[in-house]
């Protein structure tokens, strides 16, 4: 199942918290069919980034334009059947089963699919996250790993053109996320656009097609991986020594951090 | 844990045998002979009394219990109820007002109405105080502030009460019951609470995503603002129409969508129907108690359901302690 090419532009963002600026002049082009990965140090605006893009947030200036219609005229429902939001921390209240919890991803598209459409949808869903078989079980009794899939199994369930996850991994296992990291990267190959962000700089150039580095609210890198976390930016980044490994014999690569750096 | 299917057949069986119990049962227990029998006593005590009585009960359970219901789901916890919180001592309070003032008799709206404004007022408040990710502790002291207000408000009315009248009127408000309340009453209180449900009903998809929290409800395309004052204005309706009329009848809210968990599952939305059924169940078989019970005069039904209700309350905060440290 491949979909049709999608775009985001992001143009001129710009966002303040009280007299924090936020976000200041983000412009990028997204392309659905890759997974771009947005870096930062914490505080460096990426949620908030995610957010603008997801139409959680209104900024304060700029414009995010989906196929060339502003996020801002579309209805919120409208929006949300397009591009389908994992929060950072995600939340479940109350103690509902993994099928019914899929299920609210499905919301969006009330009046317009049949029951039918939304249990087709959320099996689906649930095969690919391969949480099928916990269908039945109460959310509250999985492990955080088991529920991370979960959550991630209900955001597919919308068959949204665009994924954005903020800090999908955080919390996972090395194995889970990988996991997790290669189902988004699948979405990807099918068309679908997935943004994320990231704290992990070897998974980051594992999996992204495209790197984003923000600092302070400004793009201070855009590129494949290769191209944005290199050493350099890295050090005026994070502040950190770090060093771009290529694995062996064609291996994924490795991003080693020796240290903090000292400026000299 | 899915829906089971029988559960809300099962509940209306029970809503209608308790109604027709709450009809046949009392001082006079009326048979299906004395009806027969065409007697005048009887069809007056059927018309006048018991059918008000049941109605109202249904009304007013099936109302309580969606609001009970509406609210857990809105603010994400199993301890919020517009008893408990205060919502319907607002109410009340609204009520007592437009009596202390002396224009409850204006016209037979202006007290239901004043109800209905302490309600949201409550509401408002509520939402004001505890915000949307309210932790439990935060919203039961917001309850606490708005209880302790509205009792404030009601006693110093009693005191400084204009009359006798008003002062025992406005005592009967505060014990809560459905006793003697006529059609009157009745048609008063009905198309509040009517319109009150249905604004309620139409939350269910916003108290679903709420599952997912605020963010989460957000990003499937909620409009959390207009979902917030649907239910501010639904709740308000229903807590000051059927306390306008019943006075304060506190747990339903509380007791039964947590009896309706175990039976149809814990989504927000699919717990709303249940809860109406069982919070008129609740209130029926509350009152058929009160008039059961010996005693020269009858026990109101708000301090039968608080007798009931404290302790659950108590049983559900001991079992949800670990989660509130």
């Amino acid at each position: 199942m491949t979909r049709p090419a999608s775009n985001l532009k992001i143009s001129g963002l710009q966002f303040r918290r009280g007299n924090r600026v936020v976000l200041d002049g983000i412009d990028l082009h997204l392309q659905s069919g890759a997974v771009t990965a947005v870096l930062g140090p914490n505080g460096a605006g990426k949620s908030t980034l995610l957010s603008c893009i997801a139409g959680l947030l209104r900024p304060e200036r700029g414009s995010v334009e989906l196929d060339g219609t502003s996020l801002q005229s579309l209805a919120a429902m409208q929006r949300a059947r397009r591009i389908a939001f994992l929060p950072q921390t995600p939340e479940i209240a109350w103690s509902i089963d993994v099928q019914t919890l899929v299920g609210l991803g499905r919301i969006p598209f009330h009046g317009l699919s049949s029951d039918d459409e939304d249990r087709a949808a959320v099996a689906r869903a649930m095969s690919r996250t391969e949480v099928a078989q916990w269908a039945d079980r109460t959310v509250t009794t999985l492990s955080g790993g088991e529920r991370a899939r979960v959550l991630l199994a209900r955001v597919l369930a919308g068959e949204s053109d665009w994924i954005l996850a903020d800090e999908p991994f955080t919390g996972l296992d090395p194995s889970h996320q990988f996991e997790a990291a290669e189902l988004l990267r699948s979405m990807a190959d099918q068309g679908g656009g997935v943004v994320l962000t990231i704290h992990d700089l070897t998974l980051a150039a594992r999996i992204a097609d495209r790197v984003i580095i923000i600092d302070a609210g400004r793009i201070v890198a855009d590129g494949t991986p290769q191209q944005a976390l290199t050493p350099q930016i890295l050090r005026d980044v994070y502040n950190i020594d770090a060093q771009w490994l290529d694995g062996a014999n064609g291996t994924p690569p490795t991003i080693a951090i020796h240290g903090r750096a000292t400026r000299s | 844990m899915t829906a089971r299917r029988w559960a809300i057949p099962a509940l209306l069986v029970l809503v209608v045998v308790l109604a027709i119990l709450s009809v046949a049962v009392g001082r006079v227990t009326l048979t299906w002979e004395m009806w027969k029998a065409q007697d005048a006593v009887s069809r007056a005590i059927l018309i006048e009394l018991r059918l008000p009585r049941a109605i109202l009960g249904v009304l007013v359970g099936a109302s309580l219990g969606l609001a009970g219901a509406a609210m857990q789901g809105y603010l994400r916890n199993a301890l919020a109820e517009p008893g408990t919180l205060g919502v319907s001592a607002m109410a009340a309070l609204g009520a007592v007002l437009s009596i202390f003032f002396n224009i409850a008799g204006l016209h037979p709206w202006v007290l239901p109405i004043c109800g209905v404004i302490g309600g949201m007022t409550g509401m408002a408040a509520l939402f004001v105080l505890s915000g949307m990710a309210a932790s439990v502790l935060t919203l039961v002291l917001s309850g606490i502030i708005l209880s302790a207000l509205a009792i404030a408000g009601i006693s110093l009315a009693l005191s400084l009460s204009p009359s006798p009248w008003a002062a025992g009127e406005i005592v009967r408000w505060m014990l809560g019951g459905l006793t003697d309340r006529s059609f009157d009453e009745l048609t008063i209180a009905a198309p509040l609470i009517i319109i009150g449900c249905i604004a309620v009903l139409g939350c269910r998809r916003p108290l679903d995503a709420l599952t997912l929290g605020e963010t989460g409800a957000r990003s499937l395309g909620i409009d959390l603002n207009r979902a917030q004052w649907q239910l501010a204005l639904g709740i308000g309706l229903i807590v000051g129409g059927s306390t306008a009329v019943t006075g304060v009848i506190g747990f339903v809210g509380l007791i039964v969508p947590h009896l309706m968990r175990s039976l149809v599952g814990s989504r927000p939305g699919a717990l709303l129907v249940p809860s109406a059924i069982g919070g008129a169940a609740l209130v029926l078989a509350g009152d058929i108690v009160v008039r059961l019970l010996p005693g020269g005069s009858e026990l109101e039904l708000g301090v039968v359901m608080s007798l009931i209700g404290a302790p659950f309350f108590f049983v559900l905060l001991h079992s949800m302690r670990r989660k509130l440290t």
